[in-house]
């Protein structure tokens, strides 16, 4: 098993035919059992065409219709992307992942307000995507550093992830899933939500989780893992060094009116029984020892 | 994007959110012309710079004639304003606001922000205006109101006059106070803006609600559909080296530690300046570069780190996923070579075609320190930066 995605989920690309649509599709193509979960695209205007077999539709619900898509992944420019994420919910999917990097949050704002009762999951904006090693890759990480295993990895930062990953490989444990959950401050799946799925997860044993500066996410996360999370869990927080009032690279990675500080959700972090470490370079140091 | 005061109160007007009748001024005679056309007996001469806390660090002064204004301005025009936002050095003053002085009975505060866990936005307000907020909100919490905005509905009368009694508004001016609080939603949703800060909103002795003050920031990912926004924007308020930068679609923000960094991906920038910290040495900035690695853009990026005298060091983190170690490898050769480098460079590679990248930094004939991880890549460049060689 897995979260969230396997080498069962059929996905549909929308904004296949973009420059990043292309060569993302055709890396998780090669990826694993990727020939066989990429079942289509979406483009109004190219609609009945192909992208190198993978048969182009005009709308989201006609894809889904045509090859039974569950899940969909978001390449489309930032002005269209929150329209996108929208068509995709209203085709009632299982989960949509949005690559897409800089959707104005008033758009996000108004997205999320209509998933309200929905039952499609969102994962992103702004992220690099999911994967379950050996089976599927939605996204834009590097397939070749993961390894299949049993170390769940969630996390804001796409390069950082890759970070624990490498880590974790390197120490030849392996992850279950890789989740990136973005950077922008209105997104879908948080922390908590991730850590809920790994924890019911017979096939994890234990999830590293990496936060960064701004918001309160973290600290809600940590609080839900102190009284219910079954699997130990460690974590780092990026940003100690961060100025105040600076946006760092990420839209959601500030620090505003002295609140979402690093010190700060590592401390709540720590209060909580995950342990943490201030040294991003030990992260899998510090995993491998809350396995013994 | 941040905007200046008389800038914010141009967009208040047009929201139907009243504000003090104010004229900007460039130079001394502006701000005397200024004055004069507005009337007296009362201006006050208002330092703009894009940080808060200037009436304490000087930079607004109440004027009672048209010869004060002219010496006020003139003092205040060219100073270096030293405020709690700005650091040590302060920031130049080279426009004012002169505006008619006000009658205050109470000062308020509102303001508008994204509230990230609920997803919407709230607006905020207290009776405890004209002071520094943060403090408010952490010795009297219970004096800070909040109501969340329904995005489809908008602030409601009903909440908007909720929240006007909370901080203390009297009856006869509550529908002022709901057509500042509504205004401000409007302006709030239509400019994409981040936040939205009037402080002090105060009551007048007549019973009129006006914003004494008007902070505004935008969402940079919604500037390409305010080109009017765009238009406000003031470069004399940013930092060389970020507006350089930025012109390469490279995310830079200056500190003030002696190594630089360039890393590509956020979070691992952030990472990479904690670790330089964590073995004792101190980031010169945060540096994250994206897309293509092209000689040219590393080059850029070096000269960009170069502008700052005091750069001891460059740290060059990369996780090469889909942008490839080779490719960085040539780029950060070839910066080299262009810029003639002559601070210590550590270059850490990991990921896609690391050996090829190794071979090609080891082949340069270049004096670059490598490093396997970002610890040993930290303790070497922290070493390098002391003048050791480690």
């Amino acid at each position: 098993m897995s979260i969230l995605v396997d080498k069962n989920t059929k996905v549909v690309t929308q904004g296949i035919t973009g420059k990043t649509g292309q060569f993302h599709t055709r890396m998780c193509r090669d990826y694993a059992n990727g020939r066989n979960c990429f079942v289509a695209g979406v483009n109004p205007k190219k609609a009945g065409e192909d992208f190198e077999g993978i048969p182009i539709y005009a709308t989201v619900r006609d894809a889904k219709q045509a090859t039974g898509a569950n899940v969909s992944v978001i390449y489309v420019p930032p002005a269209g992307a929150a329209a996108a994420i929208d068509e995709a919910v209203d085709a009632d999917l299982d989960l949509v992942i949005c690559i897409t990097e800089g959707i104005p949050v008033r758009d996000m704002i108004r997205t999320r307000y209509r998933m309200q009762g929905k039952r499609t999951l969102l994962l992103g904006p702004n992220c690099p995507g999911v994967i379950t090693p050996d089976e599927i890759k939605i996204g834009i990480m590097p397939g070749h550093i993961h390894r299949k295993g049993r170390i769940g990895i969630v996390s804001r930062s796409g390069t950082l992830t890759y970070e624990a990953v490498a880590q974790v490989t390197e120490l030849g444990l392996g992850q279950s899933t890789a989740v990136g959950i973005g950077g922008d401050p209105v997104n879908g799946l948080k922390h908590i939500d991730v850590l809920k799925l790994f924890n019911d997860d017979p096939e994890t044993d234990a999830v590293v989780m990496i936060g960064e500066i701004g918001g309160g996410d973290e600290e809600t996360a940590a609080e839900w893992a102190r009284d219910n999370m079954k699997k130990p869990v460690v974590g780092f927080i990026a940003g100690v060094t961060a100025p105040p009032g600076k946006r760092m690279g990420h839209a959601g990675a500030i620090i505003s009116g002295g609140k979402g500080t690093a010190q700060e959700k590592l401390a709540v972090m720590e209060a909580c029984g995950i342990k943490v470490t201030k040294n991003p370079a030990e992260m899998g140091k510090l995993l491998l020892s809350v396995l013994k | 994007m941040k905007i200046h005061e008389y800038q914010g109160k141009e967009i208040f007007r047009r929201y139907g959110v009243p504000v003090p009748r104010g004229i900007p001024a460039f130079s001394v005679d502006d701000a005397v012309k200024a004055a004069q056309s507005l009337g007296g007996p009362v201006w006050v001469v208002k330092a703009q710079i894009h940080a808060g806390g200037r009436g304490k660090g000087g930079g607004v002064k109440l004027a009672r004639s048209i010869d004060e204004v002219r010496d006020l301005s003139g003092k205040i025009l060219g100073m270096q304003l030293v405020t709690h936002q700005t650091g040590a050095q302060g920031q130049k003053v080279r426009r004012l606001l002169i505006e008619e002085g006000a009658d205050i009975r109470k000062e308020l505060y509102a303001a508008m922000i994204v509230d990230r866990a609920s997803q919407r936005v709230v607006l905020m307000a207290s009776s405890e205006g004209g002071m520094d907020i943060e403090e408010v909100a952490a010795k009297t919490p219970e004096k800070i109101h909040r109501v969340t905005i329904d995005p489809v509905k908008g602030l409601t009368d009903a909440q908007a006059d909720d929240i006007g009694r909370k901080i203390g508004i009297p009856e006869a001016s509550l529908a002022e106070a709901r057509a500042v609080f509504e205004g401000l939603y409007r302006a709030f949703d239509e400019t994409d803006a981040s936040l939205a800060e009037i402080n002090p909103l105060i009551l007048t002795g007549d019973g009129r609600v006006i914003a004494l003050d008007a902070k505004l920031n935008f969402d940079d990912n919604a500037l390409f559909r305010h080109p009017d926004i765009v238009a406000m924007r003031d470069l004399d308020e940013e930092d060389p080296a970020e507006i350089e930068a930025s012109k390469f679609d490279l995310s830079y923000i200056s500190l003030d530690g002696d190594i630089g960094c360039l890393v590509n991906g956020a979070g691992l920038a952030m990472a990479t300046m904690d670790v330089i910290k964590l073995y004792g040495g101190n980031p010169a900035n945060f540096f994250v570069f994206g897309g293509a690695a092209t000689t040219e853009k590393v080059t850029e990026a070096f000269k960009i780190m170069l502008r700052n005298p005091h750069l001891k060091a460059i740290l060059v983190n990369i996780f090469g996923g889909i942008m490839k170690c080779d490719t960085i490898a040539e780029g950060i050769v070839g910066a080299s070579k262009a810029v003639s480098l002559k601070v210590p460079l550590v270059v850490r590679m990991k990921g896609t075609n690391e050996d090829l990248g190794k071979k090609i930094l080891a082949e340069s004939g270049l004096p670059i320190i490598t490093a396997n991880n970002m610890a040993e890549a930290a303790e070497k460049v922290v070493a390098a930066a002391r003048g050791e060689r480690k």
